[in-house]
């Protein structure tokens, strides 16, 4: 059973880095045909060279943008199976008290018109799929949608709003009778570019990674590929009965009280 | 990048309540992945039912009559599986049963009946399991693997389901408590809880035509179309599909996973 994903065509947001990109080596290793969108050119390159995937380059938050990206799609590959609504930032966010109306605009812009698009298109692809709609759909949420941070109100609210957005068009599909199942994911503090940047940028790195590996009761950061791993079970026929959930992976971080 | 074909080569599973439902899907999908597995449940050992499971299961499995709920039983648990394989790194306290009824009318012997069952053996099964899990956790990326079937009813509360809504949610926290222990203590051993919505499963047709013995509907079929009618995904979910999350959660490729929640309902709670 090692390559769950034969067959299947996948389309990934912000797979040019980080889990994004994690997430389109394990999809492609297990045998699915995988599509990415960022904005992170040379990155990308790299991972088309590695993988054999394919880049768009695409913002997700430009409505108009999607429909030419699906129909490419559905187009070359014939169907649309999985997609990894993953593109996310934080730039310009602050605490409720800091946040300028373009740093907010931005973050949700971003981290939720940026999944709502996602979701939707994805439907819509998945609904030309040959045998009728088929599909899962996986928003990479945060565990701070359940555990906002102080100084990230607009990441923390919008991470909440993309569960909610799971659920709504879970039970949507289902209504409608389309085999599309739409789930959300929620990662703890995830060993990414990203964060690795951010602990190099400190005064003391060391402190500052400490600080991180801390959070959780494992004591360590997640890696790329355990999300990526949660990620690829979610999108196979195996989690066929899984819809409208929240999957934490954060190393039981949210599992009790921070800190204790 | 390669992934393996048997993600659970070199395994050793004990799965409880392993002779149907979702716990024999599991005990068959562990084996498929290359783990070696032991089973219980209530059954004799010469009874036809182990007699005919274990044939279909084959020589990486072995069968052990067992209570949950009785702490001398899983002594005999972990030493049958100490002796046969030195190891296990996978223990999946799945044996539960149910019990309904207006709350005023449950009795004290049928409360403690389902307490003993559904919480006892998963209390049980833990605290005799751990110390092995322990050693044979740093065997493989992700350590040992504690997977704890709950219920939706351990997330949300159901008319005349008092008893085993309370059972499931204290195997939820239960789960959570011993996560971030075994975390915090850097002990090799993962804890997460299952949560399946309505599954076709031995007990769920025999709690369905209780209610049907008890004039809630006339037939177990209705309760099974009402069911379906208010599940998004619009259908039952299979043993397999529970089964299949149980791998994952038993596999390296939940190493981060640890005192969570996995709801397979097919959308049931979403709504």
């Amino acid at each position: 059973m090692s390559k769950r994903l034969e067959g299947k065509v996948a389309l990934v947001t912000g797979g040019t880095t980080g889990i994004g990109a994690a997430t389109v080596a394990r999809l492609t290793a297990e045998g699915a045909k995988v599509w990415f969108t960022g904005s992170k050119e040379e990155a990308a390159a790299a991972l088309v060279a590695e993988t054999g995937a394919v880049f768009r380059k695409h913002r997700v938050q430009d409505a108009a943008a999607w429909a030419p990206l699906i129909d490419e799609i559905i187009a070359t590959e014939g169907r649309l199976d999985i997609a990894f609504a993953n593109a996310g930032t934080e730039s310009g966010d602050g605490s409720i008290e800091d946040v300028g109306i373009e740093g907010w605009d931005n973050v949700v812009a971003v981290n939720q018109t940026g999944v709502m698009l996602t979701v939707q298109n994805a439907i819509l692809g998945m609904k030309r799929n040959p045998e009728g709609p088929a599909g899962s759909i996986i928003n990479n949420s945060s565990m701070n949608a359940t555990r906002p941070l102080g100084n990230y109100v607009t990441y923390s609210v919008t991470k909440a709003a993309v569960c909610a957005l799971a659920k709504s068009a879970a039970v949507h599909c289902g209504q409608q009778g389309y085999k599309i199942r739409v789930n959300a994911i929620l990662p703890g503090v995830v060993e990414t570019p990203l964060i690795q940047q951010i602990m190099n940028a400190q005064p003391d790195p060391a402190a500052a990674r400490a600080m991180y590996e801390g959070m959780a009761p494992l004591k360590r950061m997640a890696q790329l590929n355990e999300v990526a791993g949660l990620v690829a079970y979610l999108s196979s026929d195996e989690a066929g009965f899984i819809s409208g959930a929240e999957y934490a992976i954060d190393g039981a971080t949210t599992a009790g009280m921070m800190g204790v | 990048m390669e992934l393996s074909a048997q993600r659970l080569k070199g395994r050793v599973a004990f799965v409880s309540g392993g002779l149907r439902g979702i716990g024999l899907a599991c005990a068959q999908r562990f084996l498929a992945e290359g783990a070696e597995v032991v089973l219980s449940d209530l059954d004799a050992e010469d009874s036809d039912t182990v007699r005919d499971v274990m044939a279909q299961l084959g020589q990486a499995a072995s069968y052990i009559s067992a209570n949950v709920a009785k702490e001398e039983d899983w002594e005999r648990a972990v030493a049958l599986v100490k002796e046969r394989h030195g190891k296990c790194h996978i223990l999946v306290n799945n044996a539960g049963i149910d019990l309904t009824g207006p709350v005023e009318e449950l009795s004290m012997d049928g409360w403690r009946r389902i307490m003993s069952i559904n919480v006892d053996g998963v209390f049980l099964g833990t605290k005799h399991f751990v110390p092995l899990m322990a050693q044979s956790g740093t065997e493989f990326r992700g350590g040992s693997s504690i997977i704890n079937v709950s219920s939706i009813m351990g997330l949300v509360g159901m008319n005349e389901v008092s008893a085993y809504n309370a059972s499931k949610g204290a195997v939820r926290l239960f789960t959570k408590g011993i996560a971030i222990e075994f975390a915090q203590k850097k002990m090799p051993i993962r804890a997460n809880s299952l949560h399946p919505g309505f599954v076709e499963t031995p007990l769920l047709k025999a709690g369905f035509q209780r209610w049907v013995d008890q004039g809630f509907a006339e037939k177990p079929d209705d309760l099974v179309a009402g069911v379906v009618g208010m599940t998004p995904i619009g259908r039952l979910a299979q043993p397999e599909e529970l089964a299949s999350a149980a791998f994952f959660l038993a596999s390296e490729d939940s190493s981060y996973m640890t005192g969570t929640e996995l709801v397979i309902d097919g959308g049931y709670t979403a709504q």
